[in-house]
């Protein structure tokens, strides 16, 4: 109990956070991209899962990890694109059809699963490795260069997505179509072509997002791996007020908590679990609420746009 | 109205995607005579290395035993929608197979609703010991805390560091026996060890059985257990780290041969077997059964690529034995 918060347990915890929240990021800023442009796809779930499966696979037949991950974010790409065409061509009603795409992923990975290796089973994925140098400084080293590569990829996406969303006229092109779609088309923005490209971007991430769990953290894969983890980076989109930087904070401090309750189960400090498992849900709908006032969220957001011709 | 007409087309494409994907396996065709005909509904895949497996595999022993034109089956696995769950079983009942299993204790208030409206066929649920008083329901539970005893002093015999950890899922039912009993066992070879308990709060959250094995190994854990099917996350991070594991439900040897000790698993041909000639005989239900040591539905399996010292195993066997005779009481859960 006295060793609660020695530098030693601070260390572990955030070196814990770190890991925990990768999927997230990757997740959450594919998301954030999507949505910033208006479109809201709530397949992040199943596009993860085929992720995940499509990364397992590979490197379970062949070891071949960057093969994993390349493969993981085609197959992320198409569901993406696939989700574009439903959702931009077609006009379709975005939250069906994001949930339309999640249980498509749910089965689809799970079907793969059961013809293609049929059993539980562990692969060598990504390993720890250590940044030269970075990783002797006291404190940082262990927490943030002590790592895999794909905890480092989605650490350093978020200053590119920062950059491209704020500095670029790509950036501002997205923001407009997310904003007010009408009047970016008649600035000669094509609308559909900005969903298309943020929403495939979105699900190319996503499904990184699940290599990260199957080939680098996990190292396993089972049905429904994912467990929800897409609908919390959904979540935090919203947390972050639809800001890379903010994203980023948010699946920090929701997976710091998520560490926290579990260094606190296990060292014995009597909470009932139930209430530790609740604590970083109960944080992150607080925030969410408080957020709520905070920030707008972009104004075409899950609204289809039609051209008046 | 042409926006409507998507809004349609979409409807009906995820209702196809969803029923698509529910995991169901094609029912064999109905008929009174012939096989004697079982359905079972498990919450996760049958191959989790854990509770669905347990069952999926009794069924496969048991068809073995009675042979294929005795014995037929059909599993529909992943049912962790309690709802979808109860259309399974009811459509499985109006089909006419002789024995529904609902194979999760979360299926009970569904089965407690069903099972009347069809009073010809057999329904068994668990892990529960209440039958509702209905006459076509059995119920059968896991006295896991057993397994969990052995383990427990098997672990305190291999233990080093002073510490073993336990990654939990939800503080219910037959994961709840298990970790208790275990840290009875933990405790009854070595009270000066600390057992530090976790509970994730799902049974199939891998990322968090991950993270909280990477806790307990931080912790100074050396030796370390789990339930539920989000341990293979546990697993593995005790494989990197070379820790050892105890398994329980399903032998887990074939994730981590360097690191698994033993498993206790759960054979459920004992119930399945004394159900089947009851069924047979023309009794439907009323009775709860429960796996123990003592009837041999509770079993340890010894992981044959993990160099056990003999010594310790006889620590294993002892306390089979008190078990079964009675000497040693764990007091947890029923006996």
């Amino acid at each position: 109990m006295e060793d609660l918060f020695t530098g030693s347990v601070l260390i572990g915890l955030l070196a814990s956070a770190i890991r925990l929240a990768t999927p997230y990021l990757y997740a959450a800023i594919g998301e954030t991209f999507g949505q910033r442009s208006g479109v809201l796809n709530l397949g992040v779930d199943g596009i993860m899962l085929m992720g995940a499966f499509s990364g397992f696979y590979v490197v379970f037949k062949t070891g071949d990890l960057v093969g994993g991950v390349l493969l993981a974010a085609l197959v992320g790409l198409i569901m993406g694109l696939a989700m574009a065409f439903i959702s931009v061509t077609l006009n379709a009603e975005q939250g069906i059809s994001g949930i339309g795409v999640y249980l498509f992923g749910l089965g689809m990975s799970d079907l793969l699963f059961q013809k293609l290796i049929n059993n539980v089973q562990t692969v060598s994925g990504f390993p720890v490795a250590p940044i030269p140098v970075l990783s002797k400084i006291p404190v940082l080293g262990p927490i943030l260069f002590t790592q895999n590569a794909l905890v480092y990829g989605a650490y350093i996406l978020v200053p590119i997505a920062w950059f491209v969303l704020n500095k670029t006229t790509l950036g501002l092109k997205i923001k407009a179509v997310g904003e007010n779609p009408e009047a970016a088309d008649t600035l000669g923005v094509s609308v559909s072509k900005i969903r298309y490209f943020t929403v495939t971007l979105g699900g190319m991430l996503s499904g990184i997002a699940g290599a990260s769990l199957s080939i680098a953290l996990l190292n396993v894969f089972q049905f429904n791996l994912t467990n929800g983890l897409g609908f919390i980076a959904i979540a935090l989109v919203y947390f972050g007020g639809w800001r890379p930087t903010w994203v980023l904070l948010g699946s920090l401090i929701f997976s710091f908590v998520n560490a926290l309750q579990i260094w606190v189960q296990v060292v014995g400090i009597p909470i009932p679990s139930d209430i530790a498992v609740m604590t970083p849900y109960i944080l992150t709908i607080v925030v969410l609420v408080l957020s709520a006032q905070r920030v707008r969220p972009p104004s075409a957001l899950s609204k289809a746009y039609e051209r008046l011709e | 109205m042409k926006k409507f007409g998507k809004l349609v087309v979409l409807l009906v494409l995820v209702a196809i995607l969803s029923t698509a994907c529910g995991g169901a396996e094609p029912a064999a065709p109905a008929e009174s005579t012939g096989p004697f005909k079982v359905a079972v509904v498990t919450p996760s895949a049958i191959n989790d290395l854990a509770f669905s497996q347990s069952m999926y595999d009794a069924l496969v022993a048991i068809q073995n035993e009675m042979g294929k034109e005795n014995f037929e089956f059909v599993v529909s696995d992943s049912m962790f929608v309690v709802d979808d769950a109860a259309s399974a079983i009811r459509d499985y009942a109006t089909q006419g197979y002789n024995l529904i299993v609902a194979h999760g204790s979360q299926y009970g208030a569904a089965l407690q609703e069903i099972a009347p409206d069809f009073p010809e066929t057999s329904f068994a649920w668990g892990t529960a010991g209440d039958t509702f008083g209905l006459p076509n329901v059995f119920a059968y539970e896991a006295f896991s805390q057993e397994g969990g005893y052995v383990s427990g002093v098997l672990a305190a015999a291999l233990n080093k560091s002073g510490v073993i950890g336990v990654v939990g899922p939800v503080e219910v039912g037959d994961a709840k026996l298990y970790v208790d009993g275990f840290v009875a066992g933990v405790k009854a070879a070595n009270p000066d060890i600390t057992v530090n308990v976790n509970y994730t709060g799902s049974f199939s959250d891998v990322a968090l059985a991950s993270e909280a094995a990477q806790t307990h190994i931080g912790a100074g854990a050396d030796v370390m257990t789990g339930s539920a099917q989000m341990v293979v996350g546990a697993v593995g991070v005790a494989k990197e780290k070379g820790v050892l594991w105890f398994g329980t439900q399903a032998d887990q040897s074939s994730l981590a041969p360097e690191i698994v000790v033993a498993c206790q698993i759960y054979d459920w041909t004992v119930v399945l077997r004394d159900i089947i000639s009851l069924v047979k005989e023309g009794t439907l239900g009323g009775k709860a059964y429960a796996l123990s040591l003592e009837n041999e539905g509770l079993k340890m399996v010894y992981n044959p690529g993990f160099d056990l010292p003999a010594d310790v195993k006889a620590l294993g066997d002892t306390a089979v034995k008190g078990i079964v005779d009675g000497t040693i009481t764990i007091g947890v859960g029923g006996e």
